[in-house]
């Protein structure tokens, strides 16, 4: 999207939103809205945010989510611990990102108020459910006095709504307790918000009428709160006119909105059809991940099997079992998961199975910020296991990108029996956007042929293009073998200890992996394609905000270009010599230089990193302004 | 198959590399002329096992077989025996490797009840690493690691076992050859997890660790073995038994008015009983034979048994049909 960001929202000539009731309302055009969702993680927010999104992507607006949930499940009710927010860019340009700063601040509580209140635009709306502004609530939050009444809020367009009494009043006599009254609040201002940015609210009710499908009453009673705030809006003259944003110019097709996470799960399933075999997942649940396991168990029928294993190393040594036994098996886990199935993956890579491990990077060290992203985890991924056990290593850069790593994951561990990283984090798990679609059919080849036949057959006798191993599976007569974690001797497999053998399988191993290069796609530049002045490097998550400032940076016409990597190992073959045709390489990620650190030592080339370890994505002003005095300097 | 295989053919061309006279040589025997007898085509057997002396198991038998990694074979197994329910499996592992580094999976795969079979071979020492203590150690064990006696507390593998909701629990001894391949065939019978301790002679680092057991001029006077249904009797003479003396065990002689009527009745249903007898350590006698044995559903039929339900209800997966579910609408 090429408006700067402090232009978000405010494209429209004439904005009085605050000017009293003249009617029919007046409906402006804006080019694009950031909203934020805020209130207690009891409130129903994230609901509201994705529902809200789902209705944005719908009406045929580019969207960009980033849901900022808390990690504790139970912190005390109205405390800034508390807090859960989800934003939401829509846009009817092209967007990269769920934006930097709202335009629009929901706030349920004050807690929800004073966490978010720093990014909120200057002149940005705050609507703010009043009823929940109680002196006790107040203090919990750490207000002094009341910020709706003292004027700290008087360079923000503050709409005082009493939510809590309008969803009662809508409610009176629906037969629900007050308990679920309260429940539908987070519906209200749903329907408030869609009004307010004419969006459709068919697709929220479709989706009420699937969850609340056993207990009619609470589902009528969701809708009419629903409308409530929808009609609220039009009738009400706190709200002096509406605003579209109008569709994004998107290609033609069938979309579908989706969360990385899912898109991950779906990858799996899609690859394991085109393989013919059945999926396996073995999983310990682990924040920000769990979701692909809850996913995949719902697609037993493919058939999916979803093994919840008593630990993480149980997940990842099921997840071997079952490769041994010809399925296409994967692990799902977190950064802490993944160390502990470090010495499980270098049997993997030893035995010469395919598994695939995807790490849902989250901000660590140790236990860290579980529901915050972080993309340190990169060279535990290179190095993170004893002895010289290089993996394949790829990095989904958007939500809807996870599909296709996920795919590409299963593709490239079958094809060349070897383990394989899929490394996401927690901002594309959770972040959702459109998806177009693909066409099954078109999806690269994955061709698995489970060896049968025992006429010359040796476990480690390697295909001479690929350099895999035969896939022979159990219950084949005549092949039957034995694996192991030992040394083993080329070809036979049987267990050695002869020095040159041992150097011999690991070189073997090496370039096999290594070989894999061969079919990495060309490097895309964004930008100058034949070199300029300045390219960032970027890998995973870090694409939306990349892409957004480079696009920007660029229409300004600073010399600027970006390169983003989906394989980690092995590098793209060209990778040094784009990089070398720009003065400066700056590599950009969320943690303290490690792709950085690859490409200093791989290429001898003098990169210098841009980093930010907050759990964060980067925001477009920040990558601006490291990228204008990276060009100054 | 079509012709019948022999205990030849479960042989491997592997060199067995334990130490001479160990008592992993009896049992490896001992398999392999069960095999056979299973009425299993030798490409769906698979041997699993970690780490340790017993663990090389596997490169000896002429099956599928997999060294893993150390305590893990269980969860491998797992993982194997859920998606591919065809295959017979067993589990090969030892004292350190199943019920110390591995003890977790252990004791979750006995709950979930796989269909595959454990069998653990307690020689009450680490081998492999060359003489520490294990967890079946006894309490002032003197080891490498333990100079000064050990203070660590043992782990029972039965009750251990028991403990974990194992729905097929045995002991047998390496040198009882008749017995041991009893208690192969029917671990084998048995739907779920059948757990097998096998008390082994480590004769390098433990020498003698049963002999109490496994010694023929002494051993009938300590042995108990069980049989479903028949009075826990023993000794040379066969008149020695166990009787309740209101909630305790007791050891007595038969005849002075003592009749096998007193005695307690082996039930392999009966939880209590099997932990009373796991429970036995000398002086009492050490019983050996099926402790336990309930029929309990299996986590892999189960697993199974949900995806053919979610295949005859919804039908086989298609991934055209799956990506296009969702919040979904078209652009034109
Ligand atoms: S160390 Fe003990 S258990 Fe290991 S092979 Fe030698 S005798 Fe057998």
């Amino acid at each position: 999207m090429a408006l700067p960001p402090e232009a978000a929202g405010q494209a429209a000539e004439s904005h009085s939103l605050a000017g009293g009731g003249v009617e029919p309302k007046r409906r402006e055009k804006v080019d694009h809205v950031v909203i934020r969702f805020a209130g207690d993680s009891g409130d129903g927010m994230q609901l509201a945010g994705m529902q809200f999104s789902t209705e944005s992507a719908m009406a045929g607006n580019d969207i960009a989510t980033l849901p900022d949930y808390p990690a504790e499940i139970r912190a005390p009710a109205g405390t800034l611990a508390g807090v859960s927010g989800f934003q939401v860019n829509f846009s009817s340009n092209e967007i990269f990102t769920a934006g930097d700063e709202p335009n629009v601040l929901v706030a349920m509580n004050p807690a929800a108020l004073k966490a978010n209140l720093d990014d909120v635009q200057p002149n940005g709306v705050i609507i703010a459910d009043v009823a929940a502004f109680s002196d006790s609530n107040l203090k919990r939050a750490g207000f002094a006095s009341n910020p709706l009444k003292d004027h700290s809020l008087d360079k923000y367009q503050v709409f005082e709504i009493d939510v809590t009494k309008l969803t009662t009043l809508a409610l009176r006599d629906s037969g629900i307790n007050n308990r679920a009254v309260m429940r539908c609040r987070n519906l209200f201002v749903l329907g408030l918000v869609s009004w307010l940015y004419q969006r459709p609210i068919e697709s929220t009710e479709k989706w009420l009428a699937g969850r609340f499908r056993k207990t009619p009453e609470v589902l009528a009673a969701n809708v009419r709160a629903l409308r409530a705030g929808y009609n609220y809006g039009e009738t009400t003259e706190a709200f002096a006119s509406s605003y579209v944003v109008a569709p994004a110019r998107i290609p033609a097709g069938f979309y579908r909105n989706i969360t990385g996470n899912s898109a991950t799960a779906l990858g799996f399933v899609v690859a394991a059809c085109r393989a013919k075999r059945p999926l396996f997942l073995g999983s310990y649940p682990i924040t920000p991940a769990s979701d692909v396991l809850h996913d995949l168990a719902g697609f037993k029928n493919f058939p999916v099997y979803t093994f919840q294993a008593e630990d993480e190393i149980a997940g990842m040594a099921s997840a071997i079992g079952a490769a041994f036994g010809g399925a296409i098996a994967i692990t799902t886990t977190s950064g802490p998961g993944m160390n502990l199935k470090a010495e499980a993956m270098g049997l993997a890579v030893k035995t010469e199975l395919p598994v695939v491990i995807t790490d849902v990077q989250r901000a660590g060290p140790s236990t860290g910020m579980p529901t915050k992203p972080e993309q340190a985890d990169l060279l535990m991924a290179m190095y993170g296991r004893h002895g010289e056990s290089p993996m394949p290593i790829i990095a989904a850069a958007t939500p809807a990108d996870c599909f296709d790593c996920a795919y590409e994951a299963v593709r490239l561990a079958t094809k060349y029996m070897t383990p394989v990283i899929l490394l996401t984090d927690g901002q594309l798990a959770n972040g959702a956007e459109p998806w177009l679609v693909p066409d099954v059919s078109k999806l690269p080849e994955i061709k698995v042929e489970l060896r049968t036949d025992p006429n010359g057959f040796l476990p480690y006798l390697r295909d001479p293009e690929t350099m895999s191993r035969p896939w022979a599976v159990p219950g084949t007569p005549g092949l039957e073998h034995r694996l192991g974690g030992l040394s083993t001797e080329d070809q036979t497999g049987n267990v050695s200890y002869s020095p040159a053998n041992n150097e011999l399988m690991v070189r073997q191993r090496a370039r096999k992996i290594a070989g894999i290069a061969r079919e990495i796609p060309p490097i895309q530049i964004f930008g100058d394609a034949n070199g300029g002045e300045l390219v960032i490097l970027g890998w995973g998550s870090t694409f939306g905000p990349i892409r957004e400032t480079v696009n920007q940076l660029r229409s300004k016409g600073k010399n600027v270009s970006h390169i983003h990597l989906r394989y980690l190992n092995p590098l793209p073959d060209d990778l040094a010599d784009k990089l070398r045709m720009f003065r400066k390489v700056m590599v950009a990620e969320m943690n303290m230089g490690q792709l950085l650190k690859m490409v200093r030592a791989d290429y001898l080339i003098d990169a210098v990193g841009c980093n930010k370890i907050q759990g964060r994505p980067f925001k477009v002003s920040e990558l601006t302004n490291r990228i204008t005095r990276a060009l100054e300097g | 198959m079509a012709t019948a295989l022999t205990r030849k053919d479960f042989i491997s061309d592997q060199e067995v590399r334990w130490c001479p006279g160990c008592g992993d040589y009896a049992i490896l025997a001992q398999v392999q002329k069960v095999m056979p007898e299973l009425g299993v085509a030798r490409e769906n057997v698979v041997f699993i096992s970690g780490i340790g002396c017993s663990s090389r198991f596997p490169y000896y038998m002429n099956t599928y077989g997999f060294h893993t990694i150390h305590g893990r074979a269980p969860a491998i197994a797992t993982g194997l025996k859920v998606s591919r329910p065809d295959l017979d499996v067993w589990v090969v592992t030892g004292d350190g490797d199943g019920l110390s580094i591995g003890g977790n999976h252990m004791i979750h795969v006995l709950r979930r009840n796989v269909d595959f079979n454990i069998l653990l071979f307690n020689n009450r020492i680490y081998g492999l690493t060359k003489g520490q203590y294990s967890p079946t150690s006894e309490v002032g064990k003197v080891t490498k690691s333990t100079p000064a006696g050990s203070v660590d507390f043992p782990f029972n593998p039965i009750t251990v076992a028991l403990g974990a909701q194992a729905s097929f629990v045995a002991r047998t001894i390496d040198v009882e050859q008749k017995h041991l391949g009893e208690m192969l065939k029917r671990g084998h019978d048995h739907r779920g997890t059948s757990f097998i301790e096998i008390l082994q002679n480590c004769n390098i680092f433990n020498d003698d660790a049963f002999k109490d057991v496994s010694d023929k001029s002494i051993k009938a006077e300590h042995q108990l073995v069980l049989e479903h249904g028949k009075p826990l009797i023993f000794g040379k003479n066969r008149d020695r038994g166990i009787r309740m003396n209101g909630m305790r065990p007791e050891v007595v002689q038969l005849g002075n008015g003592v009749s096998e009527s007193d005695l307690v009745v082996h039930d392999e249903g009966n939880l209590s009983l099997a932990f009373m007898l796991g429970n036995f350590e000398p002086p009492m006698p050490t019983p050996v034979g099926v402790f336990y044995c309930v029929a309990r559903p299996t986590y892999d039929a189960a697993m199974n048994q949900q995806l053919e339900e979610a295949r005859a209800k919804m039908g086989a997966g298609d991934p055209q049909k799956l990506l296009r579910q969702g919040d979904t609408w078209t652009i034109n």
